[in-house]
């Protein structure tokens, strides 16, 4: 199993759930994040105090999937939250060791 | 402070070096109007109209309506999330403080004759506990004869001193005690509000201006006597709670962090829910201190409108082109900046001469909260200096201008001149002549009055509050926050 991280923009979360729904996904787990990579932050004024404002609003989306699926997750994301603009983010896999559904107490590809 | 005095005064003295070039050549009156040695005059009873009771009562529900929650939540927006709370709690604490004094002995000290030295700058004790007064009894108007139940000039003028006196916290928020602030708002309203109030407004009435001038003049407060104009405070109450708010940002010091973290309003959808209650509220305020319910409540109306919305315009203009980006902050600030400086020439200016001063008032302002402020370092945390003490330094001057029949303003009343009728003076009074460089002579010299006093007298109150119970937090309360660590409760549990 495979962790699928990413990090996006707030407004691309609806087409990027779409995506992954039509891969047969069945579950997103979503975070409101801030941070800063090359697009940098930007400067707010108030009755002229200049504050530079580094860490921007984004989007972090977590998914687990079987190892086979991970490099077709991976794709669907880069497409669908592309925007071809600087602060589109980042996509992260790193593998996973165990799954429980709580509920039923199923484990690893059948709790996904 | 004394850096920004001298400021203040070069610019006074800029200002009337310019007035000097464009004064306009009045047409002298020819010869005093052999004014007939008349038998003495009387004056008539003091007749109270409804429509001029209700005028009355609306307007100090307006001028409350500023105060709470229009200044509450216009300050409030600009302060961090956790001295939001705080910063509402001080200006609803001075409104109660400030209301059960007022009734209890400062509309006393304030709007009564004085006896001996201190009357020019502290009434009598004639309506202490509202002694003397009962529903019925008129106080005077700006009308020969003319009158308002004295209840309602009482309720009046106490949302004024409120108000004022809330202003003030505008300059040391986020960092002062709470105990401070209860002592802050007993002893400023009483040491600094109410001798600038007698000083400026009180006067003995048009009945008495009318039939006995000089004496009557000489029971007046000093401004008044002085010759002074302002209508509804532009000295009384913002050069009086900007300077205040000044001194106490200078004494208590900069907020931790200042100038290093970033410190942006925590909701400025409150900060314009504020603003736009206190614009509302403040025909009131300007439209109310005239009084009467008549043609000069309605110029000052109108001139709070076109003033503020020419000063709002103005703000949003140099900001834009100085900063890059027109913002709603800076709209706000600049009609409330416009607001201040309509106040003491609301009833006085014609609609043209307000929208100039708004023009004015509002550049000014953004001068002095931007470049002024950054430049010479002090840290007044919403502008209460910028915006109200430059603000009312404006208005108080250019009342003196747009005051002039010659720039379109009404001038102003010569209660000597009014027609006698079977030996009774009536209340149709003439406008007498006016000289605008001499007016406005008296209007800075008022300003400078009101500078002066409201620096000394607030140092001193604040060196008492701190001899008592200190002026500032601890740094680590600071920190935390004033809303949890003075009261213990949090503005939004989400």
């Amino acid at each position: 199993m495979k962790l699928v991280m990413a990090i996006i923009k707030p407004f691309k979360l609806e087409e990027v759930r779409q995506a992954l729904d039509g891969l047969g996904i069945e579950g997103l787990t979503v975070t409101e994040v801030k941070g800063y990579g090359r697009q940098k932050g930007h400067t707010e004024i108030y009755r002229g105090a200049e504050y530079e404002v580094s860490f921007i609003p984004k989007v972090k989306i977590e998914v687990v999937v079987p190892t086979e699926s991970a490099e077709k997750v991976v794709e669907a994301i880069s497409t669908s939250a592309k925007t071809g603009q600087i602060g589109d983010g980042k996509i992260f896999v790193s593998p996973i060791e165990q799954t429980v559904r709580i509920r039923t107490g199923e484990t690893d590809a059948d709790a996904l | 402070m004394t850096t920004a005095w001298r400021n203040l005064t070069l610019f006074g003295a800029a200002a009337l070096a310019a007035m000097a070039m464009i004064e306009p050549s009045f047409a002298e009156e020819a010869a005093a109007a052999a004014a007939a040695a008349a038998p003495a005059v009387k004056a008539p009873d003091l007749v109270v109209n409804k429509a001029d009771d209700c005028w009355m009562m609306t307007s100090s529900l307006l001028v409350l309506l500023m105060t709470v929650p229009g200044l509450a939540l216009f300050y409030g927006g600009m302060v961090r999330t956790k001295n939001m709370l705080s910063t509402l709690t001080q200006v609803f604490a001075i409104q109660c403080i400030v209301c059960v004094l007022w009734f209890v002995y400062g509309y006393s000290l304030a709007f009564t004759e004085g006896s001996g030295a201190t009357s020019p700058f502290l009434g009598g004790l004639s309506r202490l506990f509202m002694q003397g007064i009962d529903p019925k009894t008129p106080a005077a108007t700006f009308s020969v004869g003319v009158g308002i139940d004295e209840l309602v000039y009482v309720c009046f003028q106490m949302t004024f001193a409120a108000i004022t006196t809330a202003l003030a916290i505008g300059g040391f928020a986020e960092r002062m005690k709470f105990s401070a602030i209860v002592l802050f708002a007993i002893l400023w309203c009483t040491f600094v509000y109410i001798p600038i109030a007698h000083s400026v407004w009180f006067n003995p009435g048009p009945n008495d201006l009318a039939t006995a001038n000089d004496a009557a003049l000489a029971r007046s407060g000093f401004g008044f006597q002085m010759g002074a104009l302002d209508f509804a405070g532009g000295t009384v109450v913002h050069i009086n709670a900007g300077v205040a708010g000044f001194v106490g940002a200078l004494l208590l010091g900069r907020r931790i962090g200042y100038g290093k973290e970033a410190m942006p309003p925590h909701s400025l959808t409150l900060t314009m829910v504020g603003a736009s209650l206190l614009w509302v509220g403040w025909f009131g305020f300007n439209a109310g201190s005239n009084l009467e319910a008549n043609a000069g409540a309605v110029l000052a109306m109108a001139n709070t409108f076109v003033a503020t919305a020419a000063a709002g315009i103005s703000w949003m203009l140099v900001e834009w082109l100085f900063k890059g980006k027109p913002s709603l902050l800076g709209l706000a600030s600049g009609v409330v900046a416009g607001l201040v400086a309509v106040t003491p020439a609301s009833g006085y200016a014609g609609p043209m001469g307000a929208l100039v001063l708004g023009l004015v008032a509002g550049a000014i302002c953004f001068f002095f909260c931007t470049a002024v402020k950054s430049a010479l370092g002090y840290d007044d945390t919403l502008d209460v200096f910028g915006v109200h003490a430059i603000g009312g330094f404006v208005g108080a001057i250019g009342t003196g201008i747009v005051a002039a029949p010659f720039y379109g303003g009404a001038g102003v009343v010569d209660y000597t001149k009014c027609v006698v009728k079977d030996g009774i003076v009536t209340s149709d009074c003439p406008i007498g002549d006016y000289d605008m460089m001499a007016q406005v002579i008296i209007q800075a010299k008022n300003a400078a009055i009101t500078i002066g006093w409201s620096a000394v007298g607030s140092l001193i109150v604040f060196l008492i509050i701190s001899l008592i119970v200190g002026l500032r937090v601890s740094a680590e309360s600071e920190r935390e926050g004033l809303d949890i660590s003075e009261h213990g409760e949090r503005a939004y549990n989400m």
